[in-house]
This record gives C-alpha cells, structure tokens and sequence, in this order.
C-alpha cells in the first residue's frame, strides 16, 4: 500500500477540518508532516528500519525540489553502472510517459559485472529519465522523476 | 604512460593530503566518499565526487567491487587506497591489476607476503633480519639448551594464547623446567592446548620503523627511521624522526635490514618495516612489514623535503624512484603530534560530533594535516584522528620546543579531544630527556591516575 497525491489531498482536508495545526503520519517507510501555519506538504522516508536490506531493493522516493510540484526522484539503491533495457539491443524497461508501481524495475545497475535492478518504489507516471544508459550513477543518484499517482 | 586521474579510495586527513599532492602535480582527481562524507573539506577539494555508499564503511569504503567500478566509471587510470580501509587487502590490488586499474601500492602478492605474520617472519630470516630468538621446545633437555641461546630472561608462552595471555617469565635458568611444567598445564586448561614455546623477554622495547621506497625491480631505498614508542594500546600518538639516542652503528644496521627485507621482495612503492628495539641489549627484531603509506609518514617528509606520496605515484606509474640513496639527507628533527576526538577522562572514549570552530597553528617549521575545518562532522563510524601537527627544527630541543608552542595555538570547539593530555605528554621530562620506552605512556597514565 502506498500513499497518492489523492491521499494527500484528502488528509490534508482533513487537518484543514479539524482543530489540530500539525499531523505526523508513519506508513509503509512513508513519513508525512503536515503542518497548518505556511506549511506545505512534505512527505519524506521515514529512517532506514535497523534491519539489514538487501542493497538494490527498491529504490527510495523523495520530492524533487524547483521542478515541477510533486514530482518523486527515483534513485539509484548503489553505485554502478546504469542500464536501460535487460540487455544491449533490447526495449528499455521503460520510457517517459510509462506508468510505474513500486516494484516496477526501471533499470539495471552493473556493479563490476555483477546485476542489481532498480525498481521504482512508487506508483505513477514517469516525467523524465535523467540517468543515461551505459553511464555511472553513484550512489543516491536520481535515475528518473515520476509524478505520483493523484 | 603517465597518470592522468587518481581515484582516492578514503577518507579524512589523508584523502587532503594525497588531494594536495596530486593538485601540485596536476593530476585529476575523483573522491570516493560516503553519505557522510558528502560535505567534507575532501569532497571540497576533488574535482569531482562519487557517493560510494551509506556511511558505515563495509557498505562504502571497504567495498571492493564497488571501489574499482566507481575508478573505472569516471576514467581514473589509478587508485589511490590511504592507508587503512581497503590499503592493504590483496582483493582490490589483484582487482585492478584484473581491470588494468594503476594500484598506487605493492603488487597483490607482496601484500599477501608481508600481512600475514609467519611467512613474513620466515623471509626475514631468509633476508638475514633479526627475528626476536624464541622457538618451541619438546623436552626438558630441548629446552635448556634453547634457553642458552635466548639468554635470560624469557617468557615461556602458550601456543593457543595471544594478546598478552598465557605468557610466564623466567628469570633464572634454574627455573625454566619447572615454569615450563606449570605453564604448560595452565595452557592446557586455558586453551585446551599444552603447546609452550619460549622467547626473549625485553625488559624495555622501543618501537623504531624504517621508511621504504622500493621501484618494484629491486632496487630499494631507505629514507631513515621513526620512533613511535609512545604508545597506548598499540595506538600511537606520537612519532619522531631521527629515533633519539640509538647507537649510530645500531640506527645503520636497522636501515640494511629493512632495505635486504623490502629488497628480497622486489618490492614496489612506499611501505615500512617495524622493529622492536631491545634498549638494554642494544639489538632489534623485526617485527612486520607495512604495505602502505603511514599516518607519521610527514616527520620523514620534515626532514627529506621528499614528497612520499609524489613518489608514490611516480612509482605506480613506472618512472621509479625519484632520488638515489645518496640523495636522501635527512635535516634536523621532527616530531607529530595526533590529536584525536576522544576524551581522556573517559577512557578515551570517541567523541564524535560537530566542531564549531577549527583554529590551526601555523608558522616557521610548521605542518598541520587535517580534514577538520569549522563545521566540519566528526562521524561516529570512522576513526577518531581529527589532525596530526608535525614540527620541524634544527635539532630533536628546537622541534619539541616548536610542537610546544604549536599546540597551544590549536582550538577545537564542539568535540573533546586529547589535546591537553598530548600537551601534558610533551611535557613530561622523560620524554624531554630520551627517547622513551613503549611502557612509558602506561606509566605516565599510572602517575597521573595516582596524583588525582
């Protein structure tokens, strides 16, 4: 389960009815902030669990500043080589325009010739492929931007 | 072939340094940091910078694979490894010889050589260098005659033991059977092992190194000694060159058998043998080989006007050594000084954080290496070094009297540090007067502990 801009809309509704001035919501690695006074939306993830994750699991979603409002960074989970598509010649796992789920793999990440893939960890559209095929990505690097579902 | 672009695979103090070295040779540079790393004065100064990883280090900076990606990903032609982290694991040299990586460093099987203890301590006796005299013994008789050869005292040592455990002194010949009888069961016991050996026993040990430089075909060159004696838990905190009162004939022969060691091995690059040397019998056994560049590695540097890491890389990049053995003349003393994030009244416990404001001395005949600027973050993951100040003077008196003064122009807000207890250390008239002991910070801790 995860949280759409609906959603948001619809807790942020909710505040705005009630007579609280800040909401601290905790979901599924999801944190959101909520506060009344010129507070915007924020919705970050919350602390990595202290619980050993496997190194190229999905990919964490953060907003992208100054571009287009709402928009996800889908970021690289490891250094390494970035691929589009499962092999040289193929289609690429996806284009801009494609609708993604948090397991949806968005890319290959070579590191010296051993595979991890990245997924999207959030369901939406994809606005924009910043990383490119064939090219390093360091660690925490943004593969893709995708405007979350509303 | 001429290096281009260094890929520096650490972090802190010594990233700086190899970053200043290679800016006043021209040579690119792309720092490997972790997330916590991001905004350190390092990631500052490379020309650009790769996040290997989270900040604990097995998920960055001792990550092999993804070491040699992120060079081979940004086109360095070499790497650069420190000193700790992945400096002295044979995986990552045997990697990049693998990926046509430059290694700034020996070949992955002198690594192997001198890491592991035995088969180095074997090709010492095979370089004709002193070993400390020991050995096992099956009988009684075995025994009294090996004794006549360490000369007394000894220790008698189990075989299973380590770290200080299972060790029984002898002081007299008359003695040995019956120790040996009593250690053996207890180490029986102890260990579920009844092995004994014997060694000599040094009553009072310095800790003297000798800096290498070999070019990988033989050809190898010494750039005279250290003495890191002062020492807490194997820890050292500080180091000087030349080691003070060793005999002349005692401080050449230490340089011969360092450079017949390094020698035998055709090694390649900066590295150091450590000796221990046995005060009241002026004798020394070596110890072990390091395959890399040292943290004191600038009192050498004070002295010869070499760059250790210039050469470093003009050894990895085939050109071999710089200077000849005639051309190394050593100057003066110099004497370094670590200053760590730990407090002393807390057994020395780390003290990570962040410094609010970083004053560092400067002047005549002055060295500050550090990474710590204001606002600089000392992360809890990493060691807890933050500067090293070295100072130069004409003779052993003048660099002490400069480290002196030195220290006392440092201010660190935000972290403890150790700084008041190095100051009190360089104090002490001991170390004033001698070359000390490696017993000696023990005892100084002793006294102080006693007078509070």
């Amino acid at each position: 389960m995860s949280l759409t801009a609906a959603d948001v809309d619809r807790i942020i509704k909710l505040l705005d009815a009630s007579r609280f001035d800040r909401l601290s919501l905790e979901m599924d690695g999801l944190r959101l902030d909520l506060v009344r006074n010129g507070g915007a939306a924020v919705a970050r993830p919350a602390p990595a669990p202290a619980v050993a994750v496997p190194p190229a699991e999905p990919a964490q979603p953060t907003p992208a500043p100054a571009r287009e409002a709402g928009l996800v960074e889908v970021k690289s989970p490891l250094l390494g080589i970035y691929y589009r598509a499962p092999r040289p010649g193929e289609e690429p796992f996806v284009e801009v325009g494609a609708r993604v789920e948090p397991d949806t793999i968005v890319g290959i990440i070579e590191v010296m010739k051993l595979m991890n893939t990245a997924r999207a960890g959030v369901s939406g559209e994809i606005v924009e492929i910043l990383a490119r095929n064939g090219e390093l990505v360091e660690h925490g690097e943004t593969l893709l931007l995708v405007r979350p579902d509303r | 072939m001429a290096i281009q672009r260094i890929f520096v695979a650490n972090r802190g103090e010594i990233a700086v340094r190899i970053l200043r070295t290679c800016r006043t040779l021209g040579i690119e540079t792309v720092l490997g940091v972790s997330e916590a790393d991001r905004e350190s004065l390092g990631a500052r100064m490379a020309d650009r910078v790769l996040c290997l990883g989270p900040a604990q280090p097995a998920q960055s900076y001792l990550r092999v694979d993804t070491v040699v990606q992120a060079a081979l990903g940004s086109e360095c032609d070499a790497i650069h490894p420190g000193y700790g982290f992945l400096s002295e694991h044979a995986d990552l040299a045997r990697l990049c010889e693998a990926e046509g990586v430059i290694f700034i460093g020996p070949t992955a099987d002198q690594i192997e050589a001198v890491g592991d203890k035995l088969r180095a301590r074997v090709a010492a006796e095979a370089a004709g260098v002193p070993v400390i005299p020991g050995g096992s013994a099956g009988s009684p008789e075995d025994a009294c005659l090996l004794a006549d050869t360490i000369g007394m005292p000894l220790l008698v040592k189990a075989a299973g033991g380590g770290g200080g455990r299972g060790m029984k002194l002898v002081e007299h010949a008359a003695d040995l059977a019956a120790t040996m009888d009593m250690a053996s069961a207890e180490a029986e016991a102890a260990f579920g092992d009844a092995r004994v050996y014997l060694e000599r026993y040094v009553r009072s040990g310095r800790h003297i190194e000798v800096q290498l430089l070999g070019d990988g075909e033989g050809r190898v060159i010494h750039l005279g000694e250290r003495d890191c004696s002062v020492q807490r838990r194997y820890q050292k905190l500080v180091e000087e060159t030349p080691a003070p009162h060793l005999p002349p004939a005692t401080r050449a022969a230490m340089h011969e058998a360092a450079v017949r060691f390094a020698a035998r091995l055709s090694y390649r690059g900066a590295g150091t043998v450590e000796f221990l040397y046995d005060v009241p019998r002026d004798a020394f056994y070596f110890l072990e080989m390091n395959a890399r560049i040292q943290v004191e590695h600038p009192v050498t540097e004070k002295v010869t006007g070499i760059d250790l890491v210039a050469e470093q890389i003009a050894i990895a990049d085939g050109r071999g050594l710089g200077v000849s053995q005639a051309d190394v003349m050593c100057d003066g003393a110099a004497i370094e000084c670590r200053i760590n994030a730990e407090d002393p009244d807390r057994d020395f416990a780390p003290s990570p954080g962040t410094v609010s404001e970083a004053h560092w001395p400067q002047g005549e005949g002055i060295r500050v290496d550090t990474h710590v600027v204001d606002g600089a973050r000392i992360p809890p993951f990493y060691d807890s070094m933050i500067a090293k100040v070295i100072a130069h003077g004409a003779d052993r008196a003048a660099a002490l009297a400069r480290l002196r003064t030195a220290l006392t122009e440092v201010r660190i807000a935000g972290v403890t540090t150790n700084l008041a207890f190095q100051q009190a250390v360089l104090a002490d008239p001991d170390f004033a007067a001698r070359g000390v002991d490696t017993g000696f910070l023990a005892r100084f801790l002793d006294r102080a502990k006693a007078a509070a």
